[in-house]
């Protein structure tokens, strides 16, 4: 029987197994923020520990930071602390830091693949559960709570259990309008947000290997809202492509030797998954979610479920979801005004998704009843979009073209969604108060948010290009 | 940490609401803390207060609910799905509670639990609706949790389930040992595995 991707990279990195227990498992890359690290630090101070290997380990700032105005002292005095701890922690641990003003700053998500430190092969960790994001690499890559992050800082391994094993296999072509945002919400939407628990889940065929980096990302980096351990694709010509001349990519003589390695990196033709599932790319329409978690999407064109579609035990949870969305089961989703439009998160906020939003607008207006914010993911995404003009299309639209961080995704800076308002974002998570207390939040593509910013409600993109 | 469990016989508080997400139980504005203490009191703040204000208790959640009490939380299926934050579990356990009882829970809230002595008891949906019943006829129904035995039973009814634990985390809990003491003594294994690691890794 053949090996799997995740077998292949997991097996190399396991250090021992606990009888009856988890796998301590070898971190090669550990990834830090402002928000999870702070009770970490504080317990390997408590204990007297330093960081076992500072060189594995990268912080950036961006789950509290401002998003306008970066230069100056951040208001909010929770997270400016926080922030300041961050520093601190870093000069005192000797890691390194990419914090507010670093030309490398951004979502951690976002900065790692673009500074070529997410390489495949490697395992990466982070307090953040869109870890998952790196897979696209294929990397094992996951997200963990604060203890675990003193654990990895302490001695750069960190107990585990070897999940099991999934293949989501989409083949085909896939319609004009609908991107890679879409097939995941196609697929959360098919399996629910707990189809993946306890699963890794390696994403294949045709429609994904004909991906970008960027559109990959998207695609791994929401394998957690299905519940997955995480998620993975397979490296090819063009991840090595993406990763060639990056900051911290192997350069030189190595790069043959490491691309040859990397190429050894997928599933072999016999290895076998606890679970497979098969989806037709040309049967995923532009998609977007009407109700409080990420599995409830269905296609632009579609209808809220009725009532008499959901499983009896299921209907409170579902009676609640649509109440606090303030939708009616069973009512047309297309043609309802939205609010807000949000377009960034670790899910969608690279120069690839800038550049979507910015064909598509190019010569157009926002309507009137939306404001629309664009939050770019990294420095670097900042100063491409500006190089590239895009900051121009957005201004010439009414777009607002804000500085870098997890922004309006999940309201913990100063970027809210009003109580009752309607936002479709392109972010990863539609949860109750997500986006700020009583936000409604609406799921979907960059390119799917742009039409709504231009039409000032839920619209066919499809019908608009 | 030294804060082993045991054995827990308590009343319960009911909380049948699927998928609830790590937001719900603390939402991200209140993560801003340095520490890991002091988070119980915003536990399911949103759902708990009238616009997030203290004075305003939304009578029908059942936190708010006086005839509820006790150290275990009983939640329907998915708990603690969505983001990694550790301090749903801090929460929880700062609120009082010991145990979370559901048919499903997310992955990493489920080793952020273990990790903080707040035991995830995993049992089949028929048996969680049973205890969803007890309690909800009468909310002095007594759940006894027993860690060493693996069982969790309602007293009342004398129904019993027995639950899964890997048997590591069961000594930790059991001991009160954590898992960072386990790693720093493995420290020469680690730095062997390291040496011979460097010269066959994947990634040049």
């Amino acid at each position: 029987m053949g090996n799997t991707l995740f077998d292949k990279i997991w097996e190399k990195h396991v250090v021992k197994t606990i009888a009856g227990g988890p796998s301590v498992l070898y971190i090669d890359k550990h990834f830090i923020h402002e928000v999870t690290s702070p009770q970490a630090f504080k317990g390997l101070q408590q204990r007297g520990l330093s960081v076992s290997r500072p060189r594995q380990v990268v912080a950036t700032a961006d789950h509290n930071v401002p998003t306008l105005n970066q230069h100056l002292p951040i208001k909010e005095e929770l997270s400016r602390i926080q922030v300041e701890q961050l520093k601190k922690n870093c000069a005192d641990f000797g890691i390194e830091l990419y914090g507010l003003g670093h030309p490398y700053q951004g979502i951690v998500h976002v900065i790692g693949p673009e500074l070529g430190i997410t390489l495949p092969g490697m395992t990466i960790v982070c307090g953040d559960s869109h870890t998952s994001t790196h897979g696209a690499f294929g990397t094992i890559a996951f997200g963990i709570g604060t203890s675990e992050v003193e654990m990895v800082l302490a001695t750069q391994c960190l107990m585990q259990t070897r999940p099991k094993l999934m293949r989501i296999n989409v083949e085909g072509k896939l319609n004009r309008g609908v991107v890679s945002k879409d097939i995941i919400l196609y697929i959360i939407a098919q399996i629910s947000a707990s189809g993946a628990t306890g699963y890794a889940v390696e994403y294949a065929g045709s429609a994904i290997r004909n991906l970008s980096m960027e559109a990959r990302m998207t695609i791994c980096n929401m394998s957690i809202e299905m519940g997955a351990r995480c998620g993975m694709i397979a490296p090819d010509d063009t991840t090595f492509a993406y990763i060639k001349g990056r900051e911290f990519a192997p350069q030189g003589s190595a790069w043959e030797q490491t691309v040859n390695n990397w190429s050894t990196l997928y599933s072999d033709a016999d290895a076998v998954f606890d679970k497979e599932l098969h989806i037709k790319a040309e049967d995923i329409e532009p998609m977007i979610t009407y109700g409080t978690n990420p599995g409830m999407g269905i296609g632009i064109t579609g209808h809220v479920p009725a009532l008499g579609e959901i499983d009896e035990r299921e209907k409170p949870s579902f009676e609640k979801s649509l109440s606090y969305m303030g939708l009616t089961p069973g009512e047309n989703i297309k043609g309802k005004k939205v609010d807000y439009v949000f377009i960034g998160s670790c899910t969608n906020s690279r120069i690839e998704d800038l550049r979507m939003v910015a064909s598509f607008v190019k010569g157009k207006k926002k309507a009137d009843n939306v404001e629309v914010w664009v939050v770019p993911g990294s420095k670097q995404v900042e100063k491409q979009a500006i190089e590239e003009g895009i900051n121009k299309v957005f201004e010439d639209a009414g777009f607002v073209l804000r500085q870098p961080g997890c922004s309006a995704c999940l309201g913990m800076n100063e970027d809210k969604i009003p109580a009752g308002k309607y936002c479709i974002s392109t972010s990863n998570r539609n949860f109750e108060g997500r986006q700020g207390p009583g936000a409604r939040t609406l799921l979907a593509s960059p390119l799917t948010a742009a039409a709504a910013a231009v039409t000032g409600e839920i619209a066919d993109v499809r019908e608009l290009i | 940490m030294g804060k082993s469990i045991n054995i827990i016989e308590s009343r319960a508080v009911p909380l049948n609401i699927e998928n609830i997400d790590t937001d719900q139980i603390i939402p991200a504005r209140f993560l801003k803390a340095t520490s890991r203490e002091g988070f119980g009191k915003n536990l399911f703040r949103d759902w708990r207060y009238e616009n997030g204000d203290e004075q305003k208790p939304k009578p029908g959640f059942p936190l708010n609910n006086p005839v509820y009490s006790g150290k275990i939380l009983v939640a329907a299926k998915n708990f603690g799905c969505g983001s990694s934050r550790e301090h749903a579990a801090w929460a929880i356990k700062d609120y009082g509670f010991d145990v979370v009882v559901s048919s499903f829970f997310a992955d990493i809230f489920k080793n952020n639990a273990l990790n903080n002595f707040l035991l995830p008891v995993l049992v089949p949906e028929n048996f969680l609706q049973q205890i969803f019943d007890e309690v909800h006829k009468d909310p002095s129904t007594i759940l006894e949790v027993n860690l060493e035995d693996q069982y969790i039973e309602i007293a009342s009814t004398g129904a019993k389930e027995s639950f899964d634990i890997n048997s590591y985390k069961k000594t930790c809990l059991l001991n009160g040992y954590d898992d960072i003491d386990y790693l720093l003594n493995m420290k020469p294994e680690i730095d062997k595995f390291e040496k011979q690691y460097e010269e066959h890794k994947i990634y040049g």
